[in-house]
C-alpha cells in the first residue's frame, strides 16, 4: 500500500514492516533537474516529519522529510553516481531509503493516493 | 504595502511557451520552460532566446556626457568609439561598486550650435534601477540629460547558432564583432543590436519597443534551433562563463580590484587618483592587490559527485581554518560537476581547500575563470 504527505513524499509498506521511501512525481517537477542526493547513514533513527535527506537541484538545495519515523536498513546506492533517477523515476528506482517502521501508528497521518491526488489537484 | 510585481512585454508570452514564472527583483520572471539542463545545454550547443527586459535603460545625452559619465567610472568612454560599448562599474567613494553595466556609445547627433551630442545607451541591473538612477542624476551636471527608457524591452539570443539564426533575419548584425552595436532591423522591427550577452557564448541583445516585444520574441522562436531559456539556464551559463553577479559576487563592499575586474580600469585612467568616484580607493587597491589582507575573487571546482557549494558555503584552508566564502555556486551542467566563486586572500589563490557544506567538509580546488571557455566573436585587426 502507498502512502503519501503534504510535503510530497511517498512510503510504500511491504509485507515485512520495511517501508521504501522518495519523493513524488510532482516533487521532482517542481525541483527540476536533480544533481546531488545527500542520504542518511544505515542504522540513523529519523521522525515523522524531521529531517531525513536532501536533494539538491541546479538552482537550490531542498531538505526531505521523513514520512514516518524509524530506522535506515537501505539507502539507494545508485544515487550518488545517478541523482538523476530522482527525476526519470522518483516513484521507482529513484527511491531514497527503506525504513524498518518504529510505529504503524504513525500511518494514520498520512494520505492515500485518493487523498493525495485531491491535495495536488487543490495545489494548482 | 505589498508592491505588486512588474511585468515585461512578454509576461503572457513566457506563460504560453509554458514557463515557470518566479519573483526576481521586483519583477516576475521565467526561470525556466523544458527545465534549466536543458536550456542550459541547449545554449552552449545552438541558440537560445532570454526575456531580460528586466534590465534597466538608460539614455544619456549631451556634449559631455562622456565625460560625464566618466566621473562616475573607471573605463574608457571618451575614447569609446561610435558603435562600440564596454562593461564597466559605477564606483562609490569608498572604492565599492554600486553597480556593473553596459555603456553603448551610440552615433552623436548634431545638434544646433551645440556640435556633436553624445548619446549613450546604459544597461543596468534590476535591482539596482532605482538606486543607478538616483546616483546618476545626483552627480551628472545638469546639461547631460538622463532619459530612463522605460517602454523597452530587452533580449538575448545566445549560443553558437545565433549569427546564422540571426543572419536572414539582419543581415548586417553578424558583421558586427564582439562588443559592437548597431541600430538595425530585424525582421521589420528596429532593434538596437548588440554583440554581447551573459552566457559566455557568440551571441546578441537585441533593444527594442515594448510594443515590438512579442512580435521579436515570435519572429527569433520561430527560427530554426531556437528555444526559449529562463533565469535558471542564465545563472549556471553566467556562473561556467566566470562573470560576476551583482549582490553576490560584487556588491557596495566590493572594490573592483579584488573582484578580478581589473580590465575594466582604463590603462590611462590609473594614474590620476581624482580621475572617477572612488579613484583614491581603487587605485590603491591596485597597488596594493598582493598585500597582507587582500582579497581575490577565484573558482573553485569540487570532483564530480559532491554535493554544490553555494552562496555563503564557508571556504577552509586543508588545516580547517576558515579563508573565505562561496558568493555563487552550484552545479555545472557542461562540465557535470559543482562549480563556484569567492573570495579567498590573495596569497591562497591556487591550489587545494576546502568547502563547507551543510557541516560537512569536501575538497575543492581553486581554480581560474572561467570554468568554460568563452566563445565570442573578436573583432579582426585589418
Amino acid at each position: 500500500m502507498k502512502y503519501y504527505t503534504k510535503e510530497h513524499e511517498w512510503l510504500e509498506l511491504a509485507a515485512d514492516g520495511i517501508a521504501t521511501v522518495g519523493i513524488t512525481d510532482y516533487a521532482q517537477k517542481q525541483l527540476g533537474d536533480v544533481v546531488y542526493v545527500e542520504l542518511p547513514a544505515i542504522g540513523k533513527a529519523v521522525t515523522q516529519s524531521g529531517e531525513m535527506a536532501v536533494v539538491e537541484s541546479v538552482k537550490a538545495a531542498s531538505e526531505v522529510y521523513a514520512p514516518i519515523s524509524g530506522t535506515v536498513v537501505a539507502v539507494n546506492q545508485d544515487l550518488p553516481a545517478n541523482p538523476a533517477l530522482v527525476n526519470s523515476e522518483p516513484q521507482g528506482a529513484g527511491w531514497f531509503v527503506k525504513l524498518q517502521l518504529s510505529d504503524e501508528g504513525e500511518l494514520a497521518k498520512l494520505l492515500d493516493e485518493a487523498g493525495y491526488q485531491t491535495y495536488l489537484a487543490s495545489l494548482s | 504595502m505589498v508592491d505588486s510585481p512588474l511585468l515585461t512585454p512578454l509576461y503572457h508570452w513566457h506563460q504560453a511557451q509554458g514557463a515557470k514564472l518566479v519573483p526576481f527583483a521586483g519583477w516576475q520572471m521565467p526561470l525556466q520552460y523544458a527545465g534549466i539542463v536543458a536550456e542550459h545545454l541547449h545554449t552552449r550547443s545552438a541558440a537560445s532566446l532570454f526575456d531580460v527586459s528586466h534590465m534597466g535603460q538608460l539614455l544619456l545625452t549631451g556634449r559631455g556626457a562622456d565625460r560625464a559619465l566618466e566621473q562616475l567610472l573607471p573605463g574608457d568612454i571618451v575614447g569609446l568609439a561610435e558603435g562600440r560599448m564596454r562593461c564597466s562599474l559605477l564606483t562609490l567613494s569608498h572604492g565599492g561598486i554600486l553597480d556593473d553595466l553596459m555603456v553603448v556609445r551610440l552615433p552623436s547627433q548634431e545638434a544646433e550650435s551645440q556640435g556633436a551630442v553624445s548619446r549613450l545607451h546604459l544597461i543596468i541591473n534590476a535591482a539596482r534601477r532605482q538606486v543607478d538612477e538616483a546616483h546618476l542624476r545626483a552627480h551628472l551636471p545638469p546639461d547631460v540629460q538622463l532619459e530612463v527608457l522605460s517602454n523597452r524591452a530587452l533580449l538575448a539570443l545566445q549560443g553558437p547558432t545565433a549569427a546564422a539564426v540571426l543572419a536572414p533575419l539582419s543581415p548586417k548584425a553578424i558583421d558586427l564583432p564582439f562588443m559592437a552595436a548597431a541600430e538595425l532591423m530585424v525582421g521589420d522591427i528596429p532593434c538596437l543590436v548588440m554583440r554581447s550577452g551573459y552566457t559566455g557564448e557568440d551571441g546578441f541583445e537585441l533593444s527594442c519597443a515594448a510594443e515590438n516585444a512579442v512580435a521579436l520574441a515570435d519572429l527569433l522562436i520561430a527560427q530554426e534551433g531556437v528555444l526559449p531559456a529562463g533565469l535558471g539556464a542564465r545563472d549556471s551559463l553566467r556562473l561556467e562563463a566566470g562573470l560576476c553577479l551583482y549582490g553576490h559576487d560584487i556588491d557596495e563592499q566590493t572594490n573592483p580590484v579584488e573582484a578580478g575586474l581589473v580590465w575594466t580600469i582604463a590603462k590611462h585612467r590609473r594614474d590620476d587618483s581624482q580621475g572617477f568616484l572612488g579613484a583614491a580607493a581603487v587605485l590603491s587597491a591596485l597597488k596594493n592587490k598582493a598585500a597582507a589582507g587582500a582579497r581575490q575573487r577565484v573558482g573553485l571546482t569540487l570532483a564530480a559527485g559532491n554535493p554544490p557549494a553555494r552562496e555563503g558555503a564557508v571556504i577552509e584552508n586543508l588545516a580547517g581554518q576558515p579563508i573565505g566564502v562561496v558568493t555563487s555556486g552550484g552545479f555545472s551542467p557542461s562540465l557535470q560537476l559543482p562549480i563556484a566563486m569567492g573570495y579567498v586572500p590573495a596569497d591562497v589563490a591556487a591550489g587545494g581547500v576546502q568547502v563547507v557544506v551543510r557541516g560537512q567538509r569536501y575538497p575543492a580546488t581553486l581554480t581560474l575563470l572561467p570554468f568554460v571557455p568563452n566563445c565570442y566573436v573578436r573583432p579582426t585587426k585589418p
